[in-house]
């Protein structure tokens, strides 16, 4: 078939990985530290994420990656392409027909099904990291469920902004117990964190892999008189007229003119195919470069 | 050494192997949920569940204890040949296998609170596996599932002992379905 083992990691590789991914899944939210290797890619382009995926794939499944929403970035055609390699699986752009899907920084629109997994890139798996440099440290505030820096910190941002300025990467509660960083993804994702599928975070560099099992309670922390609130930029989609997305903002030419469009590509062309069109969008025509 | 030991492995492992995981991390995420794990043929005792959940999860890094009629010759032999895990006493065993009846669960590691991952998986061999039972709900059931525990009082405590405990699969044939130490039983 090919030169390389099936996804990539040889057998032994895998079998840690699979034993992390239980122990990840039996205790949500919790750290588990892995033998992270050393990819052809290097870290901090989903190392982790991509260790993870060729643990959990098998040759029947069809696999998507996004890149900050974008089916079409380097990183995530780069990926799409190893696995299309090194373990012959399908691709697809389509959310909907894939059955793992390696994300970097978002969770697509279209809701997951039960028989979806989803697989994040993680930079920095700790979210006390950059309040407590001390890996040492870390580790015995999350035994002792002590957690009392990190609402410092969200009362810091109050006092400082008037709100809670965290933007992404925003810290979770997982069943009332370990405090989770979700990835960087906008805040505008965290409601979606309880979802169908299944949910596992590769940490490359940072050697940790965590899980989130399907309908695990996930709760932004927040304050009852601060409460959290998933923000998006006030603005539809330029492209599909999307109100309902997360929208990355363009800056168009010289003068600063701005623009908004869909972050989830699938998401924005399904929408235009089915007719929608933006201001500044034109009708969908398939074969549109 | 016979050569019953040498047959009933996987015939394609990275393949197979893949496709048994998919089996387990699914019983693992949704807990009382029955999936189907198959690809190895273990020598009795042993079902092929549990034979096939030993070759996808074990090798020489991970301790493996066999309890009462599991700890035959012939299953230890295959273990060996198989996976070359070493076979070792419960109290440092990262996976456990045998019936309900014969495994001690007060020796088996729980983890310590900086590191609950370092904890025992108990792989329960059971006559039958029903979605009649015991209630459960917690991470991974979205509202709850049943299951014919072989216990209640067992996993209640194992429950409460969060984010420490022990995680427990349970075998029948070519079928697994799992009780993570998150899930809660009622």
């Amino acid at each position: 078939m090919t030169d390389y083992n099936f996804a990539y990691l040889d057998e032994q590789t895998k079998r840690m990985i699979r034993r992390a991914i239980l122990k990840g899944l039996a205790i949500p939210g919790y750290q588990v530290p892995f033998a992270s290797r050393e990819m052809p890619m290097p870290y901090g382009w989903g190392t982790g994420g991509v260790q993870v995926s060729a643990a959990v794939m098998t040759a029947g499944d069809v696999f998507k990656v996004i890149d900050q929403g974008a089916d079409d970035t380097t990183n995530a055609v780069s990926i799409r392409r190893f696995f299309e390699r090194t373990a012959g699986v399908e691709t697809t752009e389509a959310t909907g027909d894939a059955t793992v899907i390696q994300t970097r920084h978002r969770i697509p629109e279209e809701p997951l099904t039960d028989d979806q997994i989803l697989v994040y890139q993680v930079p920095i798996p700790e979210p006390l990291r950059f309040l407590e440099p001390s890996e040492v440290e870390t580790r015995k505030m999350h035994a002792l469920e002590e957690y009392g820096l990190m609402h410092v910190k969200l009362y810091e941002d109050i006092s400082a902004h008037g709100a809670i300025a965290t933007s992404y990467a925003y810290p979770v509660e997982v069943e009332g117990r370990y405090v989770m960083d979700p990835s960087p993804i906008p805040k505008f994702d965290n409601p979606k964190l309880s979802m169908a599928a299944i949910q596992l975070f590769g940490a490359g560099r940072e050697q940790r892999i965590y899980a989130l099992p399907p309908y695990t309670r996930v709760v932004s922390l927040d304050f009852d008189d601060y409460p959290f609130e998933a923000s998006k930029a006030e603005h539809a989609c330029a492209l599909c007229g999307a109100t309902d997305s997360y929208l990355d903002e363009l800056i168009v030419d010289d003068a600063g003119t701005r623009m908004f469009m869909c972050s989830d590509t699938d998401y924005c062309r399904s929408r235009r195919a089915a007719g929608h069109v933006g201001a500044q969008g034109t009708p969908f025509k398939e074969d549109a470069a | 050494m016979d050569h019953a030991s040498l047959s009933g492995g996987f015939t394609d492992p990275p393949q197979q192997s893949a496709v048994a995981f998919r089996g387990i991390m699914q019983a693992m995420a949704r807990p009382g949920s029955i999936c189907e794990v198959a690809g190895a043929v273990a020598p009795a005792p042993l079902s092929v569940a549990a034979g096939t959940a030993l070759l996808t999860l074990c090798d020489p890094d991970t301790g493996v204890h066999l309890a009462g009629a599991w700890d035959t010759k012939g299953v230890r032999d295959w273990i060996t040949f198989q996976t070359g895990a070493p076979l070792v006493a419960a109290e440092a065993a990262d996976f456990v296998v045998g019936g309900w009846g014969d495994i001690d669960l007060s020796v088996l590691q729980t983890g310590t609170p900086e590191y609950p991952d370092r904890s025992a998986t108990v792989i329960v061999e059971m006559s039958e596996l029903r979605a009649e039972g015991a209630t459960l709900t917690g991470p991974g059931i979205k509202e709850r599932a049943v299951l014919n525990l072989p216990d209640l009082a067992v996993f209640q405590r194992n429950a409460a002992l969060f984010p420490l405990g022990l995680d427990f699969m349970f075998t029948c044939g070519a079928q697994m379905a799992a009780l993570p130490r998150s899930t809660k039983v009622i």
